[in-house]
């Protein structure tokens, strides 16, 4: 092993630098410059997010084959990035505040890690690799989410959520373990694709692949891998909550999809198609069903966002070039239009302490800016043209439809019709805000500066870049020019 | 690009909506001026787009669409921005100019918030017309879904009565349609090209090379069909109409009945029967039993109705019902009557509901049964109901009456027993259109008057007068000088027919 192969992993290098800068100004610095601490840090990570889009990828695969930074992994960590400098500016407020001044060293240190390990799981073609990046993308998250400790709730959806992720880590690894014995001793993706592509189809196999999809569907919140999420989101401080739901689904599915389209793909037929029909139907439907009741806006995102996983597999289905760059695309705008949400739900709830639904009633006559902002988010959410989220829809079920398998055009009728029934419940937050003749809770805000740099990045994703297709061709572009699992030459 | 005028189409609108964007919220006069000089200029457009188009047909160009343009927008699944019209989309472009141009001065007075409200409605019209230009399926579909989704917000802030059930049930309806719609579209679209053929959206193209399996138009059929007519107030789907159209503000139920659903029979016309003839050809059965119910049911329950916007939404069922049962009989002179049922009905119904909305706006009740003797209070529009009333129920001379006879005209054709049962059926239906509107006309209008507090109310203002002098006047236009309208859209049909007659066993 030569050490200059580290130079390939630009992305991870990036953030583990800046990591280094926090931890060591945080540590070493005295009361005065710890105020500096939120700036420097969004700044660098501001940087490394433009270095992270300009830089090209290396298109190699290092440590024997192990960690591959090709075209699109480097495309879903810009893309994840802009979602977590979002989070950096909506918490700068909060971190601020009384309640978490004392650790803000931590919470930038803990978000750099959790970042760091999902970069690692998005990159890696060996199983244990991806292990170390999903656990260390999920336990630093554990103590994200206790953060607010001296509040009841956030110590509970801690618990929950280390509980549930100690246990889908201990299944995913169990199937695993059964994939080793498989393939008669290699995690290498390429080997497994290979072992699997000649070998015959083994009960043990579809065990190994149920208990995967259960492991990685923890992270997704699929259902019926999702029973912790909406605890969770209710009880995290907000930052979190919109950092668990866009940035952690993002590098999940993205890894999800390598595994069960390139890695085994060959048995896509045979084992693990109708269980993703299962899932997918599941997700999507039971997701909606739950959120049209939710009163806490947190919850209700917390259901809402199960329901967009459903969607985002449906990328999976489609695999090949089309479902992986409709799949990333659909990402992209997931985090734009949900962190939108999510911004202007965190600056009522810092300021006015309001949360729950009915609180948003007439929120237009006093702030007509954030109803604005929120409207777009919610109509980007339920594909309503011509924002963000009608063309990533359309182009993750036209992609899907593209091997005319009636079963697949099924699914995809489920999925339609299931997006009138989020249109629903996304709709009643409009009410709120624009119809309901009550008068209005929440008083005039101020936003502050951060939020407002955030909120931009939401409205312009939001607006433009469906009407613009930059996003959606430069994750094609990267798709094609990526390395599929078996391209892998090992040294 | 900008150098085809059927881009500015959407153009304008956009710019209509940047222009209200720097507005304040209480200029009310600089948000009626942008409005006015908006609306106008499109008027002006479509006038000259309708001219030049008739004449270049006289100078003998026969393309099948003019001012063809295409660009390239999501390169990796070839769609494109493409947009081209025939006489049918003219005509549609001409009425909704017409509709907007109206619905402006009809909402002059538009409280609170007007900046808002016009800024939905331009995007309404944007969504409008974008859908009768294009002739790419997935920019039709996004277009399409752009027009629906300001609805919710026109009815649920500006509406009047259960405005929240009836904003959210005619939302989820018609999006429940478009979602089958989709799903026909995406259908049509990985069926586009032979074996190794680069596919398409582009409507012309696949109907080049019309190679969509039989198996599979059946079920693109029916799910184009109904997604389309779910907005054409389809018999057993348009339970959103009556609600809908009853909550909406004036302005919002005059280009909701007059263009909106209008987009319904134009898209079955345009995707479902043009695309998938086959499909058509053999289950146009199904459709004119349901378009049948919708036409005679529309009808009796207009009947029995005492709010004046329950009554003209059913109405309106009834008469979008026949649009979509001409196109269903599938032969040129039916489909000419449907167009030109879509034109008449388009004028009037946006007629009736300014109107509805005046007299509202004046009485505060819309309940036949409390009104009566407006003639006398306020004769001038008291006299512009009659009209539209005499052009819904067909009387010579008005729109209605060509359109209605050209229908029945074509549908007679079809020689076989169940279409003739179903065309005697329905013409049933203009009969029982004479009687509700007459029933209204002796209430409302005639008779003692029921209120006193009714003798102190004024008649038009002139802004008024002139959204019902514009109407009228083409309403009038229409019924005295159909056939350049029958020239526009003549060399239309050619294709349609031909895919259909070349289709048939």
């Amino acid at each position: 092993m030569t050490y200059s192969q580290f130079g390939h992993m630009i992305p991870e290098m990036i953030i583990l630098g800046i990591f280094i800068v926090v931890f060591l100004f945080d540590t070493f610095s005295n009361e005065k410059g710890k105020k500096l601490l939120t700036p420097l840090t969004t700044i660098l990570f501001g940087l490394g997010t433009i270095a992270i889009w300009v830089t090209p990828a290396s298109g190699e695969a290092v440590f024997g084959g192990m960690y591959v930074n090709d075209t699109a992994t480097n495309a879903i960590k810009a893309i994840l990035n802009i979602g977590v400098f979002i989070v950096l500016l909506q918490a700068a407020k909060w971190v601020n505040s009384d309640d978490a001044i004392v650790r803000k060293g931590e919470f930038y240190e803990l978000l750099l890690v959790t970042v760091f390990g999902m970069y690692l799981m998005v990159s890696a073609r060996h199983f244990l690799i991806f292990i170390i990046g999903l656990e260390s993308a999920s336990l630093p998250l554990a103590a994200l989410v206790a953060f607010n400790k001296s509040k009841y709730e956030s110590n509970e959806a801690a618990i929950k959520y280390i509980m549930t992720a100690v246990f889908s880590s201990a299944i995913l690894l169990v199937g695993l373990s059964f994939i080793y014995a498989f393939s008669g001793g290699s995690l290498y993706f390429d080997d497994l694709a290979v072992t699997i592509s000649q070998g015959q189809m083994s009960g043990l196999l579809i065990v190994a692949l149920a208990f995967m999809i259960a492991g990685i569907g923890f992270k997704l919140s699929l259902v019926p891998f999702h029973l912790w999420t909406a605890d969770v989101y209710q009880g995290a401080p907000t930052a979190v909550t919109s950092f668990l739901s866009v940035v952690s689904k993002g590098a999940a599915a993205f890894a999800f999809f390598v595994i069960f389209t390139q890695c085994f793909g060959a048995v896509y037929s045979d084992a693990w198609e109708w269980m993703m029909y299962g899932v997918i139907i599941l997700t999507i439907t039971v997701g909606n069903l739950f959120a049209i009741r939710q009163k806490n806006m947190k919850r209700f995102m917390a259901f809402s966002s199960i329901s967009q996983a459903g969607y985002i597999m449906l990328g999976v289905m489609a695999g090949e070039t089309l479902g992986l760059s409709a799949l990333m695309f659909y990402v992209f705008v997931y985090v734009v239009s949900n962190l939108g949400a999510f911004l202007v739900i965190n600056t009522i709830e810092e300021q006015s302490g309001y949360l729950s639904m009915d609180d948003y009633n007439g929120l237009h006559k006093t702030n007509p800016w954030l109803a604005f902002t929120m409207t777009l988010a919610m109509f980007s959410l339920a594909g309503i043209p011509p924002f963000a989220g009608f063309f990533s829809k359309i182009l993750i079920f036209t992609s899907v439809t593209s091997t005319n398998s009636w079963a697949l055009y099924m699914l995809v009728l489920v999925a339609l019709i299931n997006t009138i029934i989020s249109l629903y419940y996304y709709l009643l937050v409009v009410k709120a805000m624009w119809i309901s003749s009550d008068e209005p809770k929440v008083a005039a805000l101020k936003t502050f500066r951060c939020e407002k740099v955030g909120l931009w990045l939401c409205v312009a994703g939001i607006v433009f870049f469906g009407l613009v297709p930059y996003i959606y061709q430069y994750c094609y572009d990267a798709v094609v020019n990526s390395i599929k699992v078996l391209d892998v030459i090992v040294p | 690009m900008f150098d085809n005028i059927l881009i500015w189409f959407v153009v304008i609108p956009i710019a209509m909506m940047a222009g209200l964007g720097l507005c304040r919220n209480s200029g009310i006069k600089a948000i009626r001026a942008v409005m006015v000089v908006c609306s106008t200029v499109l008027l002006g457009l479509a006038i000259w787009l309708c001219c030049d188009f008739l004449l270049q047909r006289e100078r003998g160009v026969m393309d099948e669409m003019l001012h063809v343009g295409s660009w390239m927008w999501y390169a990796p699944l070839n769609i494109h921005l493409a947009v081209g019209v025939d006489g049918i989309s003219v005509l549609m472009i001409l009425l909704s100019a017409i509709i907007v141009f109206a619905g402006t001065f009809a909402s002059w007075k538009i409280e609170p918030l007007p900046k808002n409200f016009f800024l939905w409605f331009a995007l309404l019209s944007t969504g409008v017309f974008g859908f009768f230009i294009s002739i790419d399926i997935f920019t039709m579909f996004m277009f399409y879904e752009v027009a629906l989704i300001p609805m919710y917000l026109l009815i649920g802030v500006w509406g009047t009565g259960r405005k929240e059930y009836s904003a959210m049930k005619l939302t989820l309806m018609l999006m429940g349609g478009s979602a089958f719609l989709m799903l026909g579209l995406l259908g049509i679209f990985w069926h586009s090209a032979p074996e190794g053929g680069e596919l398409t959206w582009n409507i012309l193209e696949i109907a080049q090379n019309n190679c969509i399996d039989p198996n599979w138009q059946y079920m693109l059929f029916c799910f184009t069909f109904v997604g389309f007519g779910v907005l054409g107030a389809m018999f057993p789907f348009h339970t959103w109409s009556p609600d809908g159209h009853a909550s909406a503000p004036t302005a919002v139920s005059m280009l909701h009945a007059g263009v909106l659903m209008k987009l319904g029979g134009y898209g079955c016309f345009r995707i479902a029967i043009f695309l998938l003839p086959q499909a058509a050809n053999e289950l146009a059965w199904i459709f004119i039993i349901l378009t049948g119910i919708s036409i005679v049911y529309g009808a009796f329950s207009a009947c029995v109705q005492t709010d004046l916007k329950y009554i003209n939404a059913y109405s309106s069922v009834s008469h979008c019902g026949m649009v979509l049962f001409a196109i269903l009989m599938l032969n040129a002179t039916a489909m000419t009557g449907a167009i030109m049922q879509m034109l008449s009905h388009g004028l009037m119904t946006a007629l009736f509901f300014a109107l509805i909305g005046m007299i509202y706006g004046r009485t505060h009740t819309r309940d036949i049964r409390q009104m009566g003797g407006l003639m006398k209070i306020m004769p001038y529009l008291g006299v512009c109901y009659m009209i539209a009333g005499f052009a819904s129920l067909g009387l010579p001379g008005l729109s209605g009456f060509v359109a209605e006879m050209t229908i029945f005209f074509g549908a007679f054709q079809d020689a076989d027993v169940f279409h003739r049962i179903f065309v005697i059926c329905s013409t049933t239906a203009i009969v029982i259109t004479a009687v509700y509107i007459l029933r209204v006309v002796g209430k409302l209008l005639l008779g003692p008057v029921q209120d006193d507090h009714h003798l102190s109310l004024t008649d038009a203002t002139w802004f008024e007068r002139l959204a019902t002098v514009t109407l009228i006047l083409c309403i009038a236009g229409i019924g005295c000088f159909p056939n350049w309208i029958n020239e526009a859209i003549n060399h239309s049909f050619t294709p349609i027919i031909n895919a259909l007659q070349a289709s048939v066993f």
